[in-house]
């Protein structure tokens, strides 16, 4: 009697809950939605390309060739960040497995009592003591934990994200402990890289308006719809993306998140009082950006171990099959023993009369319940 | 043999029944500490000084990982020059100080806790969530049983 052992090799991310999308074996971790993303690629790279293209062979003749050197690598530096931001796991919590979450139901139980019927059980919130300050951790019904502090559940990504800052479309992922120094670096390059271009269109523009007049520039075309272009991409980003670096320069100083901010956690009434910050500027900006890396603990790339599951899966089935006398099929993978096969065919032979009378009764499913073999054993005394 | 084959299996299964876990402390804020508290299901298996023991340098291991202190800050500003780059081919101090965790936690397994029927799992892999010790022993009792079950299924269809 033994079974036979399928082997197959899954890497965790496969089975991974929560809706991301997974590329490269699971090195590469995104939300679902990705078109933003793919639009953040195409202004960037467009416009450098137009910048490349069409203003640095002037300036680097007319004026230094250092300039166009230093763009390339400002705008490697903000690919790096962006696709670093993108591709990472954001600092995803992973669910609770069966036995962590039965724990942890038996701990609320006990913490919560006798509940009169007909009432609402109490939320389910554990208080903790940080820095002399009460924060109320809230359980997690989807990942059935406690959610540590500062962490959220993204509803985009069906995720409790550690540290959670927001989910931001532009970059395709969420924005949490593990890629947040990430995003802030993509924001600030791509803020100096915007103003880099910017001045340069400009400059550029001043120059050959030197040579013929401010107008007639303006005028010629085809040769400066490249710059024109450029230049109205380049004002308009500006504005969003510095203004943005500008507000994340704040809650770095302060040691908040975006989350926290926008909940006002520790803003009015509870001004001063955020037990993560150090009350000093320079400590906070470089706890968020040069702390220790953390690693993930979402283990994508490990190997999951399906053969053993499936074996033992079989072999309680088939006990269970014997020892009610039912002649359900048995699975396509379960090798019968020569023994055992001569009984099944006579018990098949002796229900197949009254199996016109209770073809209902006879039929049963290959994964048997305990009820339903009851059923079918009690009808077939009936018959007989 | 076949049964033996099966019954392997069936111990990898029944070997783990039952779990206690032990909860972060965020006391000290969002860094990565366990609470140092004595569990009252361990009180028949270990001695209390022992579990402190264990728990303290847990805590002080993931204390040093995640200190910020100039090593953190150099490692920091050199990654971000380099476009964190330089990560592929250096381990981050993290990492490092998650392999000596590893390397502890095998070393009290098999030195105090295997003896006494229990294995402390690595809190990594619940999300650095908890620190769990699984009782394992009931073992013997449900190979027993099975083999039982096995004898009773050969004689019925004989």
């Amino acid at each position: 009697m033994s079974a036979v052992m399928i082997t197959r090799k899954v890497r965790k991310w496969e089975k991974l809950p929560g809706k991301n999308t997974f590329c490269c074996d699971g090195r590469v971790m995104m939300a679902r939605q990705k078109g933003v993303f793919y639009l953040t690629l195409f202004l960037i790279t467009g416009t450098c390309a137009l910048f490349f293209a069409f203003e640095c062979p002037y300036l680097a003749v007319h004026l230094c060739p250092a300039i166009p050197v230093f763009a390339v690598l400002l705008f490697l530096f903000v690919m790096a960040m962006l696709l670093r931001t993108s591709f990472s796991d954001p600092g995803v919590l992973p669910r609770a497995l069966p036995e962590e979450a039965t724990f942890i139901e038996m701990e609320i139980e006990a913490a919560n009592g006798n509940v009169p019927a007909g009432q609402r059980p109490p939320p389910r919130i554990r208080n903790v003591q940080i820095n002399n300050q009460i924060v109320k951790l809230k359980y997690c019904y989807t990942c059935k934990i406690f959610r540590p502090p500062r962490a959220s559940h993204c509803s985009i990504c069906d995720n409790c994200v550690d540290r959670f800052d927001h989910h931001c479309p532009w970059v395709g992922n969420c924005v949490g402990k593990r890629n947040y120094r990430y995003f802030y670096l993509f924001t600030l390059s791509l803020s100096l890289l915007t103003i880099y271009i910017f001045t340069f269109d400009i400059v550029h523009v001043v120059m050959r308006s030197m040579n013929g007049g401010f107008l007639n520039t303006l005028k010629e075309t085809p040769g400066t719809y490249p710059l024109k272009l450029s230049v109205l991409v380049c004002f308009f980003t500006l504005w969003s993306v510095v203004g943005l670096t500008g507000f994340h320069t704040y809650l770095i100083s302060l040691n908040q998140t975006t989350n926290e901010d926008i909940k006002g956690s520790w803003s009015g009434k509870n001004r001063g009082q955020n037990p993560y910050s150090h009350k000093n500027i320079i400590k906070n900006c470089c706890e968020v950006l040069c702390g220790p890396t953390y690693p993930s603990v979402l283990d994508r790339r490990g190997l999951l171990q399906e053969d053993t599951l499936i074996s033992s899966i079989s072999v309680t089935m088939f006990i269970v099959l014997s020892l009610q006398k039912t002649t359900a099929p048995l699975i396509p993978n379960e090798h019968t023993p020569d023994d055992a096969k001569p009984s099944i065919a006579a018990s098949a032979e002796k229900n197949a009369s009254p199996k016109e009378e209770h073809p209902a009764a006879t039929k049963v499913p290959p994964l048997a319940s305990p009820e339903t073999d009851a059923e079918t054993s009690i009808a077939k005394e009936r018959a007989h | 043999m076949a049964e033996t084959h099966s019954l392997q299996d069936m111990r990898q299964q029944a070997a783990i029944t039952a779990k206690v876990f032990i909860q972060r402390d965020y006391s000290s804020g969002t860094m990565c500490q366990f609470q140092t508290k004595f569990p009252s299901e361990l009180e028949n298996r270990i001695d209390k000084q022992q579990f402190e023991e264990t728990v303290r340098a847990l805590n002080n291991m993931y204390a040093e990982a995640e200190k910020l202190g100039s090593q953190s800050y150099i490692e920091g500003c050199l990654a971000c020059l380099t476009a964190y780059t330089v990560f592929l081919c250096m381990e981050t101090h993290y990492e490092k100080v998650l392999k000596k965790i590893a390397k502890y936690i095998q070393e009290q397994n098999d030195k105090i806790y295997a003896p006494r029927g229990l294995l402390l799992t690595d809190p990594i892999e619940r999300g650095l969530r908890v620190v769990s010790y699984n009782f394992v022993s009931i073992q013997t009792e449900q190979i027993e049983h099975f083999s039982v079950l096995f004898f009773l299924i050969r004689a019925h269809s004989r």
